[in-house]
Order: C-alpha cells, then structure tokens, then sequence
C-alpha cells in the first residue's frame, strides 16, 4: 500500500517495535482498517460526500473527542482541502459548541426507561448555517448525534438529511464515516495508552 | 421507507435472535452487481436488508468487513473468542444498542459456557460482577466507549492484573473500538425487531 499505516503514524507506532509486531498478527485487520480510511477519505467515487465535506465531518467528529493527534491530523486534511478558512473557523466554534460527555439518550419506553440519560441536543448555530449550509450543517448535527447518543437515533433523523440535501447513499457514506471515526480514534487512543505502558517496570504496574 | 408501524421493536436486553429493519431503502437484490458482491464479500449477505443498505458504499462495507472478520476470528496468538465478545456485548451495552447486543452476547455465552453471567451483564449492565477477568474486560471497554475516551493506564493495568498479555490487550482495544462503529451503523440506519 502506497500510504504509510494510518493507525501506526497516529498511535506512534514505529516499525519494528513491539506493538508493531502484535499489529502484525491482526494483518487482515491492519490492511483493511487503512482500506476503510483510504475508501473513505480517498473514494473512488465521491459524487454523493465530497471530500470537503468528509475532511470537514471528520474535523468536527475528533474535535469533539478532544485534542489529540487524530483531531490535528482531520484539522490539516481540511486545511488542505478546503479552499475558506472561514469553514475551517465555524467547525471549530461549532466543536466548541458541541462538547459535552456520551453516551447519552434514551432507551425504548420500558424497563430500560430509568437508564435515560438527559443531555446536550446539539444544532448548530443559527449564525453559522449561512457559512456551512443546509447539508453540511445537517451533517454535523447528525454526527454529534451518532457521537454522543447514538440510542437517540430515530427514522425522523433519516428525513432530516435526505430533506437536506442527503441522498440514500450519501447517508451510508456519511454514516460510514462517523461510525469508522469513533472506531479508529479509540484504536489510536489504547494503542497510544498501552504503548506508554510497556516502558514502565511491572511492579509499578501490580501498585499502581 | 420501510413501515415504522410494523415494527415491534424489543424494549430490554436480551440474547434471544432480533430482526432488523432499515430506516431507509437498501438496493433491491435484484440491481447488485459484481462490484457490490465484491462489497458484501460473503453472497450469502446479499439476503439480509442491513448488508444491501450498507453495499450502497462497496468500498467501505468490504474493508469494513474484512476487518470485523479478523479482529473477532483470528484467535491465533491472542484473546479467547468468548472474551473478544464479551468486549462487543459489554460496549453494545453500555452504547444502547439492543440489536448488537444480542447478536454478541449469544457468541459470548456459545464460546464462553457463561449464560448466567452473560445475561447478569444485559440485566444488571456494566457493573454486575463478572470476576476479575471479566470485570477488567468490561470496565476497558466501558472506558474506550466513552466520549472522551476515557481509557488510560490503570485499564492497561487491570488487564494486566487480570492476566492478559499485550497481546491479548490489543484484541481488546480493537474489539471494543470495533463496536463503537458496529453500534452506530445498527443504532442510525434501522431498528432492531422481536
């Protein structure tokens, strides 16, 4: 494959290392977690999401986990990506807006009920739509939503962005790319974890 | 648009086998071509509604299986299946989503011969007693669903505590963060059916 690991650039994981090693035993995994990356951000068929649009979702998805070197890798394909900085600068003020703690939502009405959990109901705000636009912004909403409550999720949110603009295979697409998101900044994020680990003696382990 | 006033849509945890239906139209069999087969990588997929919604991505579906597969059946050199499960019940849980917790709790107790414990999981959630082993397993991927994520260096611990090596640590890491794509594809596009 002609692009570096993705996973190994952001997890710092440097060839021949130990954890390079274990990633080894899992190639098929390896291989096609950087496939799901390059389909997604490299498509060959970007006519339903363009590229903006992805580099902009997976900005504002990152951001919303926090700083990390994932959020400051999506923040530098945008850049190059997105010919206005004033995109760049409302994704930013919309992370902002969007942070808060998840998974939250609601249960179906049952035994399960005394579980819900009340939180943030995210829209972005009604002075950066203009800079967005309706499809955009009807993305991010959908992505907060799917970051944070995703039990939350209802048929009425499919109408919301096919009514924005969404096509039945732009929402696969988009769904797609929240949903890898979520997955491969908890990958970097234990990788990077277990990674600090190995330098420090067992012993410290066993008390801490 | 399939009817929403069909569904009859479970309202507790359980391991029993759930239907699924979509939120919005998958291809019909009938327009798949050699590309999308190629996306749904098994044939036999072309026959359930979620893999026909998700083939509308080809590219994607395929690296996405792909990647599924070998993260929960490539046990060689790493973590017993039943505890790769365990993690995917234990996030499915702690996300909400009913549907991929069943699917995953029945392989938990299949593998595991723990079908009390596995249940104690969907009814009592992700603080029921598991054991140590188990318990560390849960609590890793209860940490690594959180948003922000919040696993870190005394989960590595518990772990290790709880005799996994990094290897095995690594499987759970990739099975519980496999889950949290897996539980919001099942939770947005569709709903899961008694």
């Amino acid at each position: 494959m002609s692009t570096k690991d993705i996973i190994d650039t952001l997890a710092g994981i440097e060839p021949g290392s130990a954890l390079d090693a274990i990633r080894a035993r899992r190639l098929q995994a390896r291989d096609n977690a950087q496939k799901s990356y390059l389909s997604l951000f490299e498509p060959i068929d970007a006519s339903e999401v363009s590229l903006v649009e992805r580099a902009a979702v997976a900005v504002f998805v990152a951001g919303l986990h926090g700083e990390s070197p994932v959020s400051a890798f999506y923040r530098a394909k945008l850049a190059a990506s997105a010919e206005r900085a004033v995109l760049i600068e409302a994704i930013e003020a919309e992370i902002e807006r969007g942070k808060t703690s998840g998974p939250y939502g609601a249960f179906p009405v049952g035994p399960l009920s005394t579980e819900n959990k009340a939180g943030l109901i995210y829209r972005v705000s009604a002075d950066r739509k203009p800079v967005l636009g309706a499809r955009l912004s009807a993305a991010l909403e959908h992505a907060h939503l799917l970051v944070f409550r995703p039990r939350d999720a209802a048929s009425a949110d499919m109408k919301v962005l096919l009514g924005a603009g969404w096509s039945n295979t732009g929402i696969v697409t988009l769904s797609q790319l929240v949903a890898f998101l979520s997955f491969q900044l908890r990958v970097v994020a234990g990788l990077r974890t277990l990674g600090a680990s190995l330098g420090r003696p067992a012993s410290a382990a066993a008390n801490a | 648009m399939s009817a929403a006033s069909t569904v009859n849509p479970p309202v507790v945890f359980t391991q029993d086998e759930l239907g699924w239906v979509s939120w919005i139209d998958p291809l019909p069999e009938a327009e798949l071509t050699e590309r999308h087969f190629a996306g749904l990588v098994d044939r036999s997929r072309a026959k359930s509604e979620y893999f026909r919604l998700l083939v509308r991505d080809p590219e994607v579906l395929e690296a996405r299986t792909k990647t599924d597969k070998d993260i929960f059946y490539n046990t060689a050199d790493g973590l017993p299946r039943a505890e790769r499960e365990l993690a995917a019940a234990a996030t499915s849980r702690y996300n909400g989503c009913i549907y991929c917790a069943s699917v995953h709790a029945r392989f938990a107790s299949t593998y595991s011969k723990r079908r009390d414990d596995v249940q104690r999981l969907l009814d009592e959630g992700i603080k029921a007693d598991l054991g140590e082993r188990w318990n560390a397993v849960v609590k890793a991927s209860v940490a690594l669903a959180a948003t922000p994520i919040a696993f870190g260096p005394d989960n590595i611990d518990e772990l290790r505590r709880a005799g996994l090596d990094d290897a095995e640590i690594v499987d759970v890491i990739n099975g519980a963060s496999f889950f949290n794509w897996a539980n919001r594809l099942m939770l947005s596009l569709g709903e899961p059916t008694k």
